[in-house]
């Protein structure tokens, strides 16, 4: 079963933020790769770039069928997590660990718009 | 509202994915996609096909009738011949592609695909004056299962006790089966859709639930769904009817026109398809390799150098049995020429790519 890890803020679409002082880490959640199933490539945006929360910054494909990344919060890439070019499957080994993108918070007010872990797990059921 | 095939509770025992295809709820993965595919590749996978149509022309006329409609030759077929090909519209654009068993004399059996059933029946039947012919629609009573893989063989012959090791490729053979008192008679085949060495079988409801039990009993044989057979079918690039070939994509675009017999006297589609292959076709089916590892998905638009579309991606993904993403893709004609350079859109970025041939990984057929 999917692993739920406390301590993030977690969106509707499964995407998690790790909070760390003005930095953020995306990521996608483990129930999110139990759901996708292998992946086999991760679309990523590039340093510099702005992502905005509620739209798509990427995408993370399975097999079968290419999944929209939706930033949960609004922020300037400052790193892109660039092991899952050569190893996207570190995605289903360790979702947590292995985060996509590291954004500059730009409205940490929007962290409130996001679910805890207990809500999180609520809406997976 | 979804059919259900006759294996459709033991799908979501075994836990499958269940998702609707060609107006069924089916099977898309037990376990992942990758493992099901690399099963078929290299022991041996079951596939639920029940869901594929089955049509029956008996009569007088049968083998007229089939002329007259499939764009392939049975003329002096032996017994058990099997035959791809297509059903076309007179304008060359495809009805359906499907198998064609010679049962006998004036005694055909076709196999169509899921979607389209109701439509092929249709178009049959309204082709079918002047012929006197039968056509039984059979595709409730069939059951159908396809043995795939290097293994097969052996599976078939040792778990299901079914005689097969002399059967040719793209032959097929009637057996009687006992079942207590009952008893029936079931067709096998050494066809099947993935590029490897196996059989597909039909029969009852019943007879297919027991062999499919049978086969997961013997620990032989992985249950496979419809994602990896839509993996193992394009790399070795075989055409699925809703992708590579419509209505709108004829078999001469798809590059099919060995299936295609423009000697016969007559069938449906012929002069449109000999003019198409005479004075060549506006667009054509190619194979796309891509540089980097994005995946080209079924819909993606193909670019040109100078950044125009020029083509529509019909089926991608990042090729299993070769680490690469490579497309089918329907481009206009002045681009279809291997090596010429293109670049695919996906989502906000475009990736260069080149023409290659459509087959990604050689088929290991047992002829």
């Amino acid at each position: 079963m999917a692993n739920f890890e406390s301590g993030l803020y977690y969106s509707e679409s499964h995407e998690y933020v790790r909070v760390e002082g003005e930095f953020g880490y995306i990521g996608i959640s483990d129930y999110a790769q139990h759901a996708l199933g292998n992946v086999v490539y991760v679309d990523m945006p590039e340093v510099d770039d702005e992502v905005t929360a509620g739209e798509e910054f990427g995408a993370v494909e399975s097999v079968k069928a290419a999944s929209d990344l939706i930033a949960p919060v609004s922020g300037t890439v400052v790193e892109v997590n660039e092991a899952l070019e050569d190893e996207p499957e570190l995605l289903n080994k360790d979702a947590f660990a292995n985060w996509i993108i590291k954004v500059q918070l730009s409205d940490p007010a929007e962290l409130d718009n996001l679910m805890d872990v207990e809500a999180y797990k609520k809406h997976c059921e | 509202m979804e059919k259900k095939t006759c294996l459709y509770d033991r799908h979501v025992a075994l836990g499958a994915l269940m998702s609707p295809f060609g107006g069924f709820i089916m099977p898309i993965q037990y376990s992942n996609i990758t493992d099901e595919h690399n099963a078929v590749r290299q022991h041996c996978g079951v596939f639920d096909v029940s869901h594929m149509g089955e049509v029956r022309i008996t009569g007088p006329d049968a083998e007229q009738y089939v002329q007259h409609i499939f764009t392939n030759d049975v003329t002096d077929a032996p017994f058990g011949q099997i035959y791809y090909g297509m059903m076309c519209y007179p304008n060359g654009g495809t009805v359906d592609d499907l198998l064609v068993y010679k049962m006998g004399d004036n005694d055909f059996f076709l196999v169509i695909n899921a979607a389209n059933i109701d439509k092929d029946v249709a178009w049959m039947n309204e082709q079918k004056e002047g012929f006197d012919i039968n056509l039984d629609h059979q595709s409730d009573y069939y059951g159908q299962l396809a043995v795939q893989g290097p293994e097969a063989e052996a599976v078939v012959e040792e778990v299901l006790g079914l005689p097969c090791k002399e059967l040719k490729f793209y032959t097929a053979k009637t057996l009687d089966v006992a079942d207590g008192d009952e008893g029936e008679t079931i067709i096998i085949s050494r066809t099947g859709y993935t590029g490897e060495d196996g059989f597909e079988i039909y029969g009852s409801h019943e007879f297919t639930q027991k062999a499919w039990d049978k086969l997961m009993e013997s620990g032989r044989c992985k249950p496979c769904g419809l994602g990896c057979r839509d993996t193992l079918r394009f790399e070795v690039g075989l055409p699925l009817y809703g992708d590579e070939l419509s209505a709108d994509i004829s078999p001469v675009m798809a590059g099919l026109s060995i299936f295609v017999k423009l000697d016969k006297p007559e069938f449906i589609g012929k002069e449109a398809l000999a003019e198409q292959k005479a004075n060549g076709v506006a667009q054509k089916l190619v194979g796309i390799e891509l540089t980097d590892k994005a995946i080209p998905r079924h819909g993606y638009a193909v670019l040109s150098p100078e950044d125009d579309v020029i083509g529509e991606v019909t089926t991608g993904y990042h090729c299993l049995s070769v680490d690469k993403s490579v497309c089918m893709a329907l481009v206009k004609t002045e681009y279809a020429k291997l090596g010429t350079e293109l670049a695919i859109q996906i989502r906000k970025k475009v990736f260069p790519g080149v023409v290659v041939k459509k087959k990604f990984y050689d088929k290991h057929y047992k002829k």
